[in-house]
């Protein structure tokens, strides 16, 4: 019968998802070697050095992962996004790294636009003149067609994304992931180690079945020394437009993210209240906040997006200039 | 009818039905689903097995309060986990493999699909009336090699589950064409999260929209297998590893889950006649 792979690692195991995985000397002889061999490995000097350039122009990067789907991930990074660029100053990305199921299209309002290649490089598509988009969305010719790849083959693709997009200066690169911690997640945080990242967004549902996921993500951060810049709750709590008495639909049985948080020392950027209009708001393609700018929800969203845009203004990057 | 024959031997060979539960979105109810389900099929006197596909974010054990417990192996390789003295439904999860409930299984592709082989070929699952497969939101290397190792198992086919909005039905097209790309049945759509009652007025509110799963149903021409509403007392079941089917007969969710096991289990029966 075949090695369980789950079985015990060696000694100086070099980690599986470090560029050393099935290559270093510890690995000789463990019966992962083969599979950490194949995984896509960082990208070689020439291809990181590519990247660099490309995001040279980029002032400030964020993630917004989960580990959990159904979350709000997409929901988030659209009203990120708007809320962003709200200040017509400021110059905003939002990159779509969902292959499988990428939401951004529909939820930005661009479903059925096209991706136009220049001598840059592929243009973003752009919902404002300061808001642009990219999506493996804008790469299927229709709402049927199912993108059905192994990992190696997404990976490939979020790298064009970074080295072919012609973004331009960049204020805020906000990059939405799908759920767990895999190719597409190690594969960002590999390439975008060529530039820096300020930080994930780690979005979660008051519910253990949300946490229990989400603790991991946090895990997988601290494992690929990715900065934490804080949490979001997402539908927590439903206030009756009838009664207006609150309900817990998704119950914090363990005592929600403020718990978790608390005990993994990492911030609570706050609490979003669930609101019918923010589903409808994303199926139009319009951006909630514009739409509901007295919900409570609403309220919560500018809150953390303020407190947001303070921490990547307190940890500002100086770019090194490579001599 | 080499495969044949290894299929009439292995460890799978005493499961009458295989189903598959996807989705193509997260969130929307695959694992609350694959529980209810298969809690349902035991009220109705079935010997049910869930096989925990998704990797990176296991939600079964939890869901039967078994998260603590190990797996064994035995002659024909690994035990899986029974949730209760009856044996009439046994759980398999990398759940059970992590040695701490927050590691991370940060792995890629190659190496999720050599555990997802083992799990379908080195489980001693025993006779089950139905193996209910819980997947990952998604299209991709899970469900490749799932429906690839199932292929010789011949699987009843799978229950797609989505919520109302377009977002979350956006996802799940994708899916169906995977089903068909890849030949497998659709038994139909299970539209979850479908209204909220108010417990305190009564009001129904559709917090995710309403009538996406049924449209997509009739759109793609696959069986609608029902509507599920929002139900606080369900979550609260799930995340306490109850059994909900049990002790709340009178929810809002309930009649909607069981007509969902009766359809399957009178597909199965029309399927042998």
């Amino acid at each position: 019968m075949a090695e369980a792979p789950c079985g015990p690692q060696p000694e100086d195991c070099p980690g599986t998802n470090s560029a050393q995985a099935g290559r270093a000397a510890a690995c000789q002889g463990c019966p992962n070697q083969r599979l950490c061999a194949t995984g896509a490995a960082a990208p070689d000097p020439a291809e990181a050095a590519e990247l660099r350039e490309r995001l040279r122009s980029v002032k400030h990067t964020i993630l917004v992962l989960s580990g959990k789907g159904g979350v709000g991930k997409s929901t988030f990074s659209a009203l990120l996004a708007h809320g962003l660029a709200a200040d017509e100053a400021k110059q905003v990305a939002l990159l779509d790294i969902d292959i499988c199921g990428p939401s951004i299209p529909k939820m930005m309002g661009l479903e059925g636009e096209q991706v136009h290649q220049s001598g840059s490089g592929w243009s973003p598509v752009y919902v404002e003149e300061n808001l642009g988009v990219m999506s493996v969305g804008f790469l299927l010719s229709s709402p049927d067609d199912a993108v059905i790849w192994r990992g190696p083959k997404k990976n490939g693709l979020i790298k064009q994304f970074l080295r072919d997009v012609d973004w331009g200066e960049i204020d805020y690169l906000i990059v939405d992931t799908p759920p767990g911690t895999s190719d597409e997640h190690l594969s960002i945080v590999q390439y975008l180690s060529a530039t820096h990242i300020d930080g994930a967004v780690i979005i979660t549902t008051p519910q253990e079945v949300s946490l229990q996921d989400v603790r991991k993500e946090i895990n997988f951060c601290h494992k690929v020394k990715l900065p934490i810049i804080g949490v979001v709750e997402n539908m927590s709590g439903f206030i009756c437009p009838k009664c207006k008495n609150e309900s817990q639909i998704f119950p914090p049985t363990t005592g929600g993210a403020e718990k978790m948080c608390q005990n993994l020392n990492v911030s609570l950027l706050g609490k979003v209240p669930l609101d019918p209009q923010i589903g409808k708001s994303c199926d139009k393609g319009q951006s909630f906040l514009s739409e509901a700018p007295e919900s409570p929800a609403t309220l919560s969203y500018r809150n953390i997006i303020q407190r947001i845009q303070e921490y990547c203004d307190q940890h500002h990057f100086h770019e090194e200039k490579i001599i | 009818m080499e495969e044949e024959a290894a299929a009439e031997r292995s460890n799978l060979a005493g499961v009458r039905h295989i189903l598959l539960v996807l989705s193509g979105k997260g969130g929307v109810g695959k694992s609350t689903i694959s529980t209810e389900l298969a809690l349902s099929l035991r009220h109705s006197g079935k010997k049910v097995g869930i096989l925990d596909v998704d990797l990176c974010g296991p939600s079964i054990p939890r869901m039967f309060r078994v998260q603590d417990n190990d797996v064994h192996q035995c002659d024909s390789g690994w035990v899986p986990v029974f949730v209760d003295q009856d044996k009439s439904i046994s759980l398999m999860s990398i759940g059970f493999l992590l040695e701490k409930p927050d590691d991370a299984v940060v792995w890629r592709g190659p190496k999720k699909n050599a555990l997802i082989k083992q799990f379908v070929a080195d489980v001693a699952w025993g006779d089950l009336d139905f193996l209910i497969v819980d997947t990952p939101p998604g299209t991709s290397d899970e469900h490749i090699s799932t429906v690839e190792a199932l292929r010789p198992y011949k699987p009843l086919g799978a229950i797609l589950v989505t919520t109302p909005q377009a977002v979350s039905v956006g996802d799940v097209r994708r899916e169906l064409t995977f089903c068909k790309k890849t030949g497998l049945r659709v038994l139909g759509i299970v539209e979850n999260m479908s209204g909220f009652v108010c417990p305190h007025c009564s009001e129904c509110t559709n917090i995710f929209s309403k009538g996406g799963g049924e449209e997509l149903a009739k759109h793609a021409g696959v069986p609608f297998l029902g509507c599920v509403p929002l139900d606080p007392q369900l979550s609260q079941s799930l995340e306490e590893g109850r059994d909900f089917i049990q002790e709340f007969p009178k929810s809002s969710a309930f009649p909607a889950l069981a007509r969902i096991a009766q359809q399957i289990l009178d597909g199965t029966s029309q399927r042998s006649s």
